[in-house]
């Protein structure tokens, strides 16, 4: 068969398309760069693999059943009175429910071992950041190195981190799809979430619960360091002299999304707790 | 000038700013004009409707024969043009949000985030509330009083309470496009965002209001038609012999009863916050969203199945009629119905596995979640093995069941990843969901209404729709969903969040672009719809179907003259088995006339209806704007009609047995004289409405 000259281009263009197209789940969990994205990740593989199979038959019966018993093929078999048959019954009930089960113990094992709650085992503290969600912004608070960040989370590189959450403002949710999955951030209350880096790079995070008209302007990157680098980042940040004090306080209540991050060199004692408190107070 | 004087209290808290028209003149922006131009577009609607009627000389008619009618046919087709009408609205919409998200890559686009915000709630709002539940219950109006054999629904009156408040809640929407704004909290309209604090605009109240009469529209709705189902059978039509199609909707009704009051508490719960200063789901003084939340997918996941289960049944209809077989199955198919009624009860935290509950509670409702795809996939099977040894025909409705059932399973698949919580946490509000939910909704309910619309238009305007643009319109349907999500799935998966006014990357940029096409493709396939409409009903007199079956139908309603008589059935219907009039064919004549005729007493058209939807609408745009004067009036219009309509007296109208006796005549003429069409020519203008009986 000769190739015709319009060919290689018909199938260069789709093809251009998927290639360029497929850039874009590097910045899924595809391209996981922590433990926990990764088993997220894993676990995607394992249920696709199991559902091609549910999906699989359905695929391919629909339109070869349609189409051998059409009207005009003759050669079909016609028994319009036929409506029951106990042995396809169990075909269509018993697999299904056998699947179902499988699945279930495989999803409670990983929702239990995949809990944004669960800490992370490593013979390293974990890092504590607390991250309030504010219009639209997220402040990212070191309680231990009493630094804070808007916009930017910095990590080192193999040290667990949990990040404690809530929100000085409607509800918010945060997701870094590289790291780890997404848990709510909700005024006057605190949820958790536990992640970790295995490698240096920056990764895209951001609020995905609408929350206003600079909702799309809420992102903000994860840039995880070697733990040198880290502490040096830290040291760096202690030192830029811009304290969380309350003139910067009052801003980052304001609504607006700050166009560059910004780094706090030192914050108030116990500032989470008063947000937590300062939002179940009567406005 | 309006702030002084008498002004407020007449006028609430409208100002000059609350028309687009105003806002567009000072500032004119693409976002300003686009809001102004919709805003004109519904104004330039009504007014051509309006002047149209007038021409025609129509008001009477339309007045008598149509609005006040409790006859559950009318109520129905009125419900379902209320769907079109709205589906159309809604598409737009969608093609707007697409428009401005390709455009709106690193860059600022020409929606700005606030009118963006107002088109996804109300795009969501609408398809949901007043486009698909519009739809399911014009349908089941429609159809299932003639299937089981009634004359009409078990109350009439209510019947047309529901469609109006309905109506008058769908008017609301298009009345917030021309006055002031709606709510930029989405369909879900989740608190604390939706409060006062962080909205203090009129939109969540126009939200609140038209989906609070929405819902309590629908309640009765459920109610009438679960005691239809229940009290209004014919003789021999037990239980176990009712079509699918009756099943389906006594599911869904059951399921309207049980979830639409956890809805109507939770808008109500908020309009409290908002009006009298509780604190039900408030950040400060002890309110706590999370209640809002799980009263709200309380409501919203039983409401999936409300919006599905209906399309089951039009497929279970449809496949069996269009393979010339008994439906594979049965019991398999009320069994698996009635689980996935129940179980979907039992799901509703999967709507935010990511709120924080412990891993014990979202595995719990994960794996209830899975569970559902049991008994939905035991019913795609059902439908395979009833194609299984059939003699299958392409006709529109079963082109639309084919792809339902292939594109169904893809969302399915998508499902199931979502029902792992660890998997949840990554795609939850991002795009993944969205085109999940889609995934469902478009094949799930699009498809199965627009295969019901198909199928049963001829019984219920007496011709066949154009096969050749119905045709276009399905490939365009299939072929637009498929161009317009998947890339969704992509996108979702790179973290990209739903209701996203504007992207910063370009990696995104080739799939928005190929979802926009998609959704213009979408909007092709609706404009095919019409022109369809459009086309059947230039040639109608071709394609006439007066005696009242053109696809060889099995059950009871394909036994009457398409359109029916008022009163459905001149002699109540007796049923012997699950296809009665399919057997009845094949048995003996099914139009053998009786042997005389009786009076027949049917319900006599009311303004109560029309008379409490518009009011309570009033009443809710009263509500909205704080025009107190008009709330007040408008609650004791309602009460004082209430009153009066129950001093009526002459609520009834009588049928005398020679005027039945006329009508069947004429039908039986047209019965006898009409050439038997096989099933090879269904499809063409041969067919009169009569089945060809090959044994």
């Amino acid at each position: 068969m000769k190739v015709s000259r319009g060919r290689p281009l018909l199938f260069a263009i789709p093809l251009l398309f998927v290639l360029s197209g497929c850039d874009v789940l590097k910045l899924s969990v595809m391209n996981y760069a922590g433990p926990i994205a990764a088993s997220q990740s894993h676990l995607y593989v394992i249920v696709g693999i199991v559902l091609v199979f549910v999906a699989g038959p359905v695929l391919l019966l629909t339109p070869l059943i349609a189409w051998h018993y059409r009207l005009s093929n003759k050669n079909s078999a016609f028994r319009p009175n036929w409506n029951f048959s106990w042995t396809l019954e169990g075909f269509i009930w018993i697999p299904p429910i056998g699947i179902v089960i499988g699945l279930g113990f495989v999803l409670w094992h990983y929702t239990h071992t995949l809990d944004p709650y669960r800490p992370i085992a490593s013979n390293l503290p974990a890092l504590k950041v607390q991250a309030v969600g504010l219009d639209w912004k997220w402040l990212f608070i070191y309680p231990d190195q009493r630094i804070a960040a808007v916009n930017q989370l910095f990590i080192p590189v193999g040290r667990p981190v949990h990040i404690s959450l809530t929100s000085g403002t409607v509800m918010q949710a945060l997701l870094i799809p590289q790291l780890a999955g997404q848990i709510y951030a909700m005024a006057g209350m605190t949820t958790q979430l536990n992640l970790a880096a295995s490698r240096p790079g920056v990764y895209r995070g951001e609020n995905t619960q609408f929350n206003g008209t600079g909702f799309q302007n809420e992102k903000f990157n994860v840039i995880a360091l070697s733990p040198s680098d880290y502490d040096r980042w830290v040291e760096h940040a202690r030192a830029s002299a811009h304290p969380l004090d309350a003139a910067a306080y009052a801003e980052l209540f304001r609504k607006s999304s700050p166009p560059q991050p910004i780094v706090f060199s030192s914050v108030p004692q116990r500032l989470f707790q008063n947000i937590l408190v300062q939002s179940q107070e009567p406005r | 000038m309006m702030t002084q004087g008498i002004w407020p209290a007449v006028l609430g808290r409208f100002d000059w700013h609350a028309l687009p028209f105003v806002r567009a003149w000072e500032n004119p922006t693409a976002s300003e004009i686009i809001g102004a131009g919709a805003a004109l577009l519904v104004i330039i609607g009504a007014v051509v409707v309006v002047v149209l009627i007038t021409r025609l000389g129509k008001w009477r008619y339309l007045w008598s024969e149509w609005l006040t009618s409790l006859d559950h046919k009318k109520i129905g087709i009125m419900y379902i043009v209320l769907a079109f009408v709205m589906l159309s609205r809604a598409l737009i919409e969608a093609v707007l949000i697409r428009m401005q998200q390709a455009a709106a890559i690193d860059n600022a686009g020409f929606i700005a985030p606030d009118h963006f915000a107002q088109l996804f709630s109300t795009h969501g709002s609408i398809m949901i509330f007043f486009m698909a539940m519009p739809f399911l219950v014009g349908l089941i109006n429609y159809v299932m009083p003639l299937q089981i054999g009634s004359r009409d629904v078990a109350f009439p009156l209510l019947n047309s309470i529901s469609l109006w408040l309905t109506g008058g809640a769908a008017g609301l929407m298009m009345v917030s496009l021309v006055i002031g704004e709606f709510s930029t909290g989405g369909w879900s309209g989740y608190p604390p965002y939706t409060e006062l604090a962080f909205s203090p605009g009129v939109g969540p109240d126009y939200w609140i209001w038209a989906v609070t009469l929405g819902s309590i529209g629908s309640t009765l709705t459920g109610i009438n038609f679960a005691v239809t189902v229940y009290k209004m059978r014919c003789p021999g039509m037990y239980l176990m012999r009712m079509p699918l199609f009756v099943w389906t909707s006594l599911c869904t009704s059951i399921l309207m009863i049980f979830a639409m009051p956890a809805l109507t508490v939770a808008t109500a719960l908020l309009a409290l916050d908002r009006y009298l200063g509780f604190h039900f789901f408030t950040n400060d003084l002890g309110g706590n969203m999370m209640n809002y939340a799980n009263l709200f997918w309380l409501f919203g996941h039983p409401e999936v199945y409300i919006l599905i289960l209906p399309a089951f049944g039009v497929y279970s209809e449809v496949v069996s009629t269009f393979s010339t077989k008994q439906l594979y199955g049965y019991t398999s198919l009320v069994l698996a119905t009635m689980a996935i009624a129940l179980l979907s009860f039992t799901v509703w935290v999967h709507h935010f596995f990511t709120m924080g509950q412990n891993a014990d509670i979202n595995a719990v409702f994960g794996i209830a979640t899975m569970t559902i795809g049991v008994p939905t996939g035991v019913k795609i099977y059902d439908w395979i093995w009833t194609m299984f040894r059939g003699q299958v025909r392409f006709t529109v409705p079963m082109l639309y069941s084919l792809a339902f059932m292939m594109t169904f399973v893809l969302g399915g698949f998508t499902g199931i990843l979502l029902a792992f919580p660890p998997l949840d946490y990554l795609v939850h509000n991002t795009l993944f969901l969205v085109a999940h939910f889609h995934n469902m909704l478009i094949p799930g309910l699009l498809y199965g209404m627009l295969a019901g619309y198909h199928y049963w238009f001829p019984k219920a305007f007496g011709f066949r729709l154009n096969e050749k643009w119905g045709r276009i319109s399905f490939a365009c349907w299939v072929v637009g969903f498929y161009i317009a999500f998947m890339p969704l799935y992509v996108l979702g998966a790179a973290g990209v969040a739903r209701r996203t006014q504007g992207m910063f990357d370009p990696i995104f940029r080739p799939w928005f672009y190929l979802a926009g096409v998609g959704a213009l493709i979408l909007v092709a396939a609706l404009g095919a719809l019409f022109v369809q409409l459009w086309v059947s009903i230039r040639e109608r007199d071709a394609n006439g179907v007066f005696a009242g079956d053109p696809w060889d139908g099995r059950g009871l309603e394909w036994s009457t003259s398409a359109p029916p008589p008022e009163y459905n059935y001149a002699c109540i219907p007796r049923v012997h088995g699950r296809d009665p009039f399919f057997d009845a064919k094949r048995r003996d004549d099914p139009y053998a006339p009786p042997a005389s005729y009786d009076a027949i007493e049917l319900p006599k058209s009311s303004m109560t209806g029309p008379m409490i939807g518009v009011v309570g609408a009033a009443t809710a745009f009263g509500l909205v704007w704080h025009m107190w004067w008009l709330t007040i009036i408008g609650v004791l219009a309602i009460i004082a009609t209430v009153i009066a309509r129950s001093f009526a007296r002459h609520v009834h109208q009588i049928f005398p047995p020679d005027e039945v006796k006329r009508t069947e005549r004429r039908w039986l003429r047209a019965v006898a004289e009409a050439t038997p069409t096989s099933r090879e020519v269904e499809m063409t203008s041969v067919n009169q409405g009569v089945a060809e009986v090959s044994s």
